[in-house]
């Protein structure tokens, strides 16, 4: 595996004749989701969407974490910011995302501590090297992420540093397709599944989705030909009236999934209902901190709670994610909300629908 | 977010590893994955490895796209 088997994914040539593969079995109108803003990504980059028949609409659901975020997570992050003698600890990709009043990127500026990191490793340090202060690290992201931060908690509390926590808004992917697949008005016939969601809980984690709902299921990389690959992958099996659970990733994705990941993952998190932007609950949808780790845990420490803001009106995040619009029928899209000045974090996020529409659709 | 590039593991000390992703050398915890040994490819994820890739399993997907996409 060198960089040039890399390049290879990327080849021109190659992809190219995969939608010529694409076209030559295409015959019914499908609807296929990429639940993975990662792929969402990839998708506007390299002009996939252009490159298809018109048979095959990509949508783009719940698959950027950020984006399916709460508005009142949102707040709750931005609440922790005041607090004194906090730092808060992040991903990048918070900073710009707008709660009811404020962002942590505002909260910055006008003095507050919010350090952005890189891994949650990072956090741990920053908490090391400022005993007098409290690092609280933002727990956002899906099943490839909450092992990480899962792990963080185990190593803080073998430290011993007892001036590290986690406010954990994670989100858990299968529980979304679900209630998609039961919303009134959603239409899809295929999910392109998420890469490294998949590495972690495996394959196998979409096979009571794929039978459940009769819809077929592709674990997909993310470079062009892993798309095009699933795409021609999920087409075959509409047009032949299967629903299968296949596997285009098989470089990093296996049935089983990395079950080590996964134990450290339930040693400190269980699963509870989240919010979702946009969505409203779903019931077992997200990760809460166990008892046994409660002196970890954000919420536990602190007094957390927020106002029920609504979600910005107008925003049609929801009825993106679910695959019921296109950012352009959004009433806010440009006019109101740009990436200059986003109204919602689907904006915001370079993993978002209406940023990557905003930036690559003309 | 995620990082597609398998990195390469040039050193292991303890639980946390140095790994090389395209030339560039920084440092991942192999807290979530076992048996992971120096020269083997890792995909990592906001700083740690969180699937080891089988080199031969990297080539025969590979493989296997060129040989779908050159079919008739
Ligand atoms: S364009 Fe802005 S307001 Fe409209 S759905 Fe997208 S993020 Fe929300």
């Amino acid at each position: 595996m060198t960089m040039k088997h890399i390049d290879e994914y990327r080849d021109a040539e190659l992809s190219r004749k995969m939608v010529d593969k694409i076209k030559t079995i295409s015959r019914k109108k499908v609807r296929l989701m990429g639940v993975c803003g990662t792929h969402t990504m990839a998708i506007f980059r390299s002009g996939i969407k252009a490159l298809l028949p018109e048979t095959i609409t990509l949508l783009s659901g719940p698959g950027c974490p950020v984006c399916v975020t709460a508005q009142r997570e949102i707040d709750a992050f931005i609440k922790l910011a005041g607090i004194q003698n906090v730092i808060v600890a992040t991903f990048g990709d918070l900073l710009r995302v707008p709660g009811a009043h404020s962002s942590l990127q505002k909260e910055r500026a006008e003095g507050k501590e919010v350090r952005i990191v890189y891994s949650a490793f990072d956090a741990l340090e920053l908490a090391r090297k400022n005993p007098q202060k409290e690092v609280v690290f933002l727990g956002v992201g899906f099943e490839t992420t909450a092992p990480t931060i899962a792990a963080s908690l185990i190593e803080a509390e073998k430290r011993n540093l007892k001036n590290f926590c986690v406010l954990s808004a994670h989100k858990l992917v299968p529980p979304a397709l679900t209630v998609l697949m039961k919303a009134e008005g959603v239409k899809i016939d295929g999910f392109i599944c998420p890469g490294h969601v998949s590495v972690i809980i495996g394959s196998g984690a979409y096979l009571p989705v794929v039978e459940k709902y009769h819809i077929p299921c592709v674990v997909s990389g993310f470079e062009p030909a892993d798309i095009l690959q699933a795409i021609y992958m999920l087409v075959k099996q509409l047009e032949a009236g299967d629903a299968k659970l296949e596997n285009e990733y098989g470089r990093a994705v296996t049935f089983e999934g990395n079950e080590k990941a996964r134990q450290i993952m339930y040693q400190v998190f269980e699963p509870a209902d989240a919010p979702w932007r946009g969505i409203g609950t779903i019931p077992g949808s997200g990760l809460k901190i166990r008892k046994e780790f409660d002196s970890f845990n954000a919420k536990k420490k602190f007094d957390l709670s927020v106002p029920d803001s609504k979600e910005p009106k107008g925003c049609a995040c929801g009825e993106i994610l679910m695959g019921l619009k296109t950012p352009p029928e959004c009433p806010l899209y440009k006019k109101v909300c740009t990436p200059g000045h986003p109204v919602s974090p689907c904006m915001v996020s370079t993993e978002g629908t209406c940023a990557a529409y905003y930036k690559y659709h003309t | 977010m995620y990082l597609a590039i398998p990195a390469k593991v040039t050193k292991i000390d303890g639980e946390m590893a140095t790994i090389d992703v395209g030339g560039v050398t920084r440092s991942a915890s192999l807290m979530l994955l076992t048996d992971v040994a120096v020269g083997d490819y890792v995909i990592v994820h906001a700083g740690f490895a969180i699937h080891k890739v089988d080199p031969e399993e990297a080539q025969e997907s590979l493989k296997l796209l060129r040989e779908l996409a050159t079919a008739e």
